[in-house]
């Protein structure tokens, strides 16, 4: 104790934390889901333009499972979740830890508006197990979930809390930027927010919207100014996918990343995916919300500093 | 020269000419976006802050200040005096532009002061800095969860946070980069 004080000091929040984990798991399950666990060292992470894999002998660690559990899906699993670490190189900050646990779970025959409902009958769960109600304190904010949550799009979040709308951010290449400067501080206070239908070219992995190609069925959702979760409608068209995917390595080394071969397996099969929905959720950061803790130090044993 | 992922909390970097402190430094990633990191930096003459939100690959040249070795002497309105071992010479700094560090002076402490132009506009202090506890309240016998942490106050007058176990009148090591405790010094 003496030695170590600041792991001993965590005590306290490693045990909440353990409980988080025990009540996902007994939610899903619950729920009528498989828990699977697919490879953590993988061939070919999915091409995206700003996310990188940690190489791992000849492959890399995965950045997300992603890929394995929408092959279980066109495979005719119906109901999956799982709870794995993924890595992604050189993202650390008071809310990023280079290695990290992912919550992700998928739905057959079910579209991003059921992966919303999921999200709100799961952190409800926590709360009121927590022994909290409905509400949840972070950052002095005062936030309950027991309520109706918010829905946003993207373009309404521009128009009310920026002073550029959406198509001016993305022309002016300030779409980011204005989404951590002016935006995600504002999102999820009261009660949490889900903001949703991004413009189509942020989300390589997702189905645009039947009625408006210019958008994805793709949300976040966030509570305290938090991101939490990532969640799509799947694209399951392995055409459009293969391409998406050339488009991002094309974008991926123009910007001089590491090119990653092509998941062929994974394209292979798309095709047999039925309409799926699926939402990569951070533990961590879900923990610190619960826990409301200032740091994603704080609600881990380690950080790669400590090791 | 410094890339932007270089940067850190108590870093000095130049900016249009000026010297300026790092006083905030986080990596932010909006979901599937690019890279950012978002500052907050003290103009260390003016004493103007800034929010400044980068992407990776900008670069920064570090400042162009000369540092050198005094020992604090006292401190005399909003002014902290401080003197040169060598030379005798004594300079004043500005209560503003001590920042935290005024939480670990005590008598004699080495220093780096900082000079921009042969004007004092900071002060360096080293990493951790071992301080005797002048006052916390004891420790209630047969907790040994080793979860709590308890106030103390330092012989510089600044309180922290410490493990439940340490004593009044015990040295500790703070880490005067987070202003937390660090270890106590034993024997």
């Amino acid at each position: 104790m003496d030695d170590n004080w600041t792991l001993a000091a965590r005590r306290n929040a490693l045990i909440a934390r353990a409980t988080i984990i025990q009540e996902i798991r007994r939610f899903f399950i619950e729920g009528g889901y498989l828990e699977v666990e697919t490879p953590l060292r993988i061939p070919a992470p999915a091409p995206e333009a700003h996310i990188d894999a940690i190489p791992a002998g000849n492959w890399f660690l995965q950045t997300s499972p992603e890929l394995c559990m929408k092959r279980m899906l066109a495979a005719g699993y119906e109901r999956l979740f799982q709870i794995c670490h993924c890595w992604r190189a050189g993202e650390r900050g008071s809310h990023h830890l280079s290695e990290f646990t992912m919550l992700e779970w998928y739905r057959a025959n079910s579209d991003y508006l059921d992966i919303m409902v999921d999200c709100e009958g799961l952190i409800r769960t926590l709360v009121s197990g927590a022994g909290r109600g409905t509400s949840i304190t972070f950052r002095g904010m005062t936030t309950d979930v027991g309520g109706e949550w918010e829905r946003l799009t993207v373009e309404e979040a521009f128009d009310r809390y920026s002073e550029t709308s959406m198509e001016e951010a993305l022309a002016l290449d300030r779409f980011d930027e204005i989404m951590v400067e002016s935006i995600e501080p504002k999102l999820g206070m009261e009660r949490p927010t889900f903001i949703h239908d991004y413009p189509a070219s942020r989300g390589a992995l997702a189905r645009l919207k039947a009625d408006d190609d210019s958008v994805a069925e793709r949300f976040e959702l966030y509570i305290g100014g938090l991101e939490l979760a990532n969640a799509f409608s799947e694209l399951n068209d392995p055409i459009e996918q293969r391409r998406r995917f050339e488009q991002e390595t094309a974008y991926r080394e123009e910007l001089r990343r590491q090119a990653y071969p092509l998941p062929e397996p994974f394209l292979g099969e798309l095709a047999s995916m039925p309409p799926s929905a699926g939402i990569a959720l951070g533990v961590d950061r879900l923990a610190m919300v619960l826990l409301n803790a200032g740091r994603i130090d704080d609600v881990v044993a380690f950080t790669p500093d400590e090791l | 020269m410094y890339t932007v992922a270089d940067l850190r909390k108590g870093l000095k970097v130049t900016l249009d000419g000026d010297p300026y402190l790092v006083i905030a430094f986080d990596f932010a990633k909006p979901g599937k976006g690019q890279a950012l990191y978002r500052t907050k930096l003290r103009n260390m003459i003016s004493g103007v802050i800034l929010d400044r939100t980068y992407r990776s690959g900008e670069t920064f040249e570090p400042a162009s200040l000369e540092e050198r070795k005094m020992q604090y002497l006292y401190k005399e309105d909003d002014h902290y005096c401080f003197m040169d071992n060598q030379t005798y010479e004594q300079v004043h700094v500005s209560e503003a532009a001590m920042g935290d560090a005024k939480n670990y002076l005590i008598d004699n402490l080495p220093v780096s002061i900082l000079l921009f132009k042969e004007k004092a506009i900071g002060v360096e202090i080293p990493n951790f800095v071992n301080l005797r506890v002048t006052q916390t309240d004891p420790w209630a016998k047969g907790d040994t969860s080793g979860s709590d942490s308890k106030p103390a106050t330092v012989e510089s007058g600044y309180v922290l946070r410490v493990p439940p176990f340490i004593e009044e009148g015990e040295l500790i090591t703070i880490d005067t980069r987070t202003g937390e405790y660090s270890t106590r010094v034993k024997g």
